[in-house]
């Protein structure tokens, strides 16, 4: 009897940890509130923008340390990465015990309102830190959904843009691709798999970058994710063509590399570029601190619109990228929550952090300092102004994200090892994905 | 913990499986009756915090409706009656399938994983049975996957497994030009065979450190009766070893089944946040389905419905093996 007991408790005690491995069980208090002692301390998640989270806090600290200086509140900083920082943000709002003030993707924002969790930025709140009008209008209308008060602000903006080799592109006697077909003939022209050389570099392994490009794609044939009342409508012919005609610079183009389907995030495929293995990336403008890092100099690359077929429904190039500005509801702190708001949004402050972080001003008038190629900084304002279209503004954002996103993963990882994906089966794939977000909204 | 139970008893000798009978304090009422409950309290209590509280918890959350809408303020869900568990088990709709799908996936990647963890273990343990100089070096080494970190011991497989700059293509297409095409390993149909290898990598030392524990209960003298009687290495060692290593296999096994089936670190480190679906495990599957959608009632029952399983898979063990070892 004792041997089946001895097998009965060991059996218990592993199912016991498969349970609380997996069913993400919290049973912490929701009673208490924001870390932190004293009641003139903030705690503060900042996300990663530099080139590492020890860079992020070397730019961050000066900052901070001078809104000490001029209020006398202390702000404790943690820089989180990305790949942590949903989850992060996750327990903080089920447990209650979070930061006083934290950094979001701005896609995030309406899905992260219907938490309830955040401090919504209504008429009072939004005058203490500084009132709407100081903020670019498409920048603030990523705080949360149409029609409601926001319950974050624009911190940095970012945008995607087409980042080119000029050296490679003289070489071949191009000029910058205006139009869908003329980049895809410029990537097939530079295009040499023998040599190693690929036309374009794709995070084709990252579901947050694929996604992107989904919706990207989508936009510029005029097709929505999302209809007026929140409900998918992922498997219009616009965005299956759409997603199709991104998964075909893999499949029939052949201008990127089979191994991109591994690149499981934005900054393996910018390092191609910056080590001129690929003549051309699409990416957001904070790309620039790696390029640079990476050893290429600001002269020898150009950036343009990333660009639409000929016969495009909308010229549109990115999706109002960035960085928003979110205060827990629960805080003890509010007061001082508002001012380091008002402090990280303000003018001077944007300037200093505009530069390290290679982010797009998100006030009004104010004229982006990310780099010195006046051309470069041109161009991505003028795509962060008016060929930007928000992400769907609807709470299951952040599940469209993931399905559509590993959906993609999926058919890059079936094409790069040798299958074909048809627009039917973009479709039903689209249509699961569509399955997946109905089933749990 | 229970690795710690199993090293320490796991040699049990099988003539300890008898019913002991109850003797002696039955005649004494009074404190020597409430002392074993007294001394088992703690333990008890604990047990109840760490594992029964998280599980009782997890049980209420799959009847709620926990989405994001409510996890701010948990305790106000909406009930949702059966409906997670609908949608769950609904293999016609997007979420049943690709549950079921991870779920074969799953069965898949344990039984396999159990047959060469064990295989391997039991061969070292029986290679390593006789003195020889170095021997413990030996031990050593085949324990060295168990005692690094896990996290660290995946993530250099995670290096060696990438398509260009990876050791194992560089081994098996440049060295030895095994393929002229480099493979993908962590994407595609190759992702299931790595996900087992590194599983197995991981666990196999375990197996070996707990056969190579029960193999030191066994009598020498009766492998050089044997031996005297003309049986060979392998009849030596289904005649002899098998047997008598038979209590400490009973629990090796279903403890490695287990472990394996609801695995979570190996496809979580390796694949990070892009899972191919050859590599979708049903722990991870359901975290995806969880946490990614903020949809902690419907992940919540997928759990419940792996813990159903898993018990009846451990009872139908139980009940088998234990009748087996009444008629032996």
């Amino acid at each position: 009897m004792r041997l089946r007991s001895l097998v009965a408790a060991a059996a218990v005690s592993a199912l016991g940890i498969s349970l609380a491995a997996c069913g993400g069980s919290d049973s912490g208090d929701s009673s208490g509130g924001s870390s932190g002692g004293g009641d003139q301390t903030l705690t503060y998640w900042a996300s990663n923008q530099g080139t590492s989270l020890d860079n992020d806090k070397e730019v961050l600290t000066p900052v901070l340390e001078k809104f000490t200086a001029e209020t006398g509140v202390k702000v404790k900083l943690e820089v989180i990465g990305w790949n942590d920082l949903q989850t992060r943000i996750q327990t903080a709002t089920t447990s209650g015990q979070g930061p006083d003030v934290v950094n979001i993707g701005n896609t995030w924002a309406a899905s992260l309102q219907a938490t309830e969790a955040f401090l919504p930025f209504d008429g009072a709140a939004m005058d203490a830190i500084g009132g709407k009008d100081k903020f670019v209008p498409t920048a603030l209308a990523t705080g949360g959904k149409e029609g409601t008060d926001p319950t974050s602000v624009p911190l940095y903006g970012l945008a995607y843009g087409l980042y080119y080799n000029k050296a490679m592109f003289a070489a071949a006697g191009l000029q910058p691709p205006k139009t869908w077909e003329e980049m895809v003939a410029a990537a097939q022209k530079l295009t040499d798999p023998a040599k190693k050389t690929w036309g374009m570099a794709l995070a084709a392994g990252s579901y947050t970058e694929n996604v992107h490009f989904a919706f990207i794609n989508g936009a510029q044939n005029g097709a929505d994710w999302f209809d007026k009342d929140g409900k998918p409508t992922f498997t219009t012919d616009g965005n299956v063509q759409g997603v199709l005609r991104y998964l075909d610079l893999m499949q029939k183009d052949k201008v990127a590399n089979p191994s991109n389907a591994q690149y499981d995030n934005g900054t393996k495929s910018v390092n191609d570029f910056a080590t001129k293995k690929v003549a051309m990336v699409i990416n957001q403008n904070n790309a620039d601190s790696s390029i640079v890092a990476n050893g290429m100099k600001p002269g020898e690359y150009g950036v343009v619109p990333f660009p639409a077929p000929k016969d495009a429904a909308a010229p549109v190039a990115s999706h109002v990228a960035g960085i928003n500005l979110s205060i827990f509801k629960n805080t003890k702190n509010k007061d001082a929550a508002l001012k380091f708001v008002k402090y990280m949004t303000d003018a001077p402050t944007q300037t200093t952090l505009g530069k390290p972080f290679a982010s797009l001003p998100v006030l009004k008038d104010a004229k982006p300092v990310f780099t010195t190629d006046a051309a470069e900084a041109a161009t991505f304002q003028d795509i962060y102004n008016t060929k930007s279209k928000p992400l769907p503004l609807v709470p299951a954002e952040d599940q469209y994200e993931s399905t559509v996103g590993k959906a993609m993963n999926a058919m890059f990882a079936k094409i790069a090892t040798g299958g074909t994906v048809t627009a039917d089966e973009v479709k039903a794939a689209l249509k699961t994905a569509e399955d997946q977000v109905a089933a749990s909204s | 913990m229970a690795s710690a139970t199993v090293t320490e008893e796991a040699p049990v000798s099988p003539t300890a499986s008898k019913p002991s009978g109850k003797r002696g304090l039955d005649r004494r009422p009074g404190l020597s009756r409430k002392l074993p409950y007294l001394l088992l309290a703690p333990a008890v209590l604990l047990e109840l915090l760490i594992h029964i509280v998280p599980m009782l918890v997890g049980i209420w959350m799959s009847f709620v409706k926990l989405t994001r809408a409510f996890i701010a303020n948990w305790a106000a869900a909406p009930s949702a009656g059966l409906n997670n568990y609908r949608v769950a088990v609904d293999f016609d709709g997007a979420v049943g399938q690709g549950l079921l799908k991870s779920f074969g996936v799953t069965i898949a990647f344990s039984l396999i994983t159990l047959a060469l963890a064990w295989g391997l273990g039991m061969a070292a343990a029986v290679a390593l049975q006789p003195p020889f100089r170095g021997r413990s070096v030996v031990r050593t080494l085949f324990l060295v996957p168990y005692a690094l970190p896990a996290y660290a011991g995946i993530l250099t497989w995670n290096f060696m497994l990438q398509r260009d700059t990876g050791a194992v293509n560089h081994i098996l297409v440049e060295n030895l030009g095994l393929s002229t095409d480099r493979p993908f390993w962590l994407i595609g149909g190759n992702a299931l065979v790595s996900l087992i290898t590194v599983a197995v990598w991981k666990l196999w030392p375990f197996a070996f450190l707990t056969l190579m524990a029960g193999l030191q209960s066994i009598p020498r003298d009766i492998y050089e009766a044997a031996a005297v009687d003309g049986a060979g290495t392998v009849r030596q060692w289904r005649n002899i070893t098998l047997p008598a290593l038979r209590p400490v296999n009973l629990v090796l096994v279903l403890v490695l089944f287990l472990w394996t089936f609801s695995d979570f670190n190996t496809p979580y480190v390796l694949f990070g946040t892009a899972q191919p679906p050859a590599g979708d495990l049903i722990t991870f599957h359901i975290y995806n389905a969880s946490f990614l959608t903020w949809n902690f009632g419907s992940g919540a029952a997928m759990s419940v419905l792996l813990l159903i399983f898993l018990m009846i898979v451990t009872g139908a063990y139980l009940i088998i093996t234990g009748r087996r070892s009444r008629r032996a």
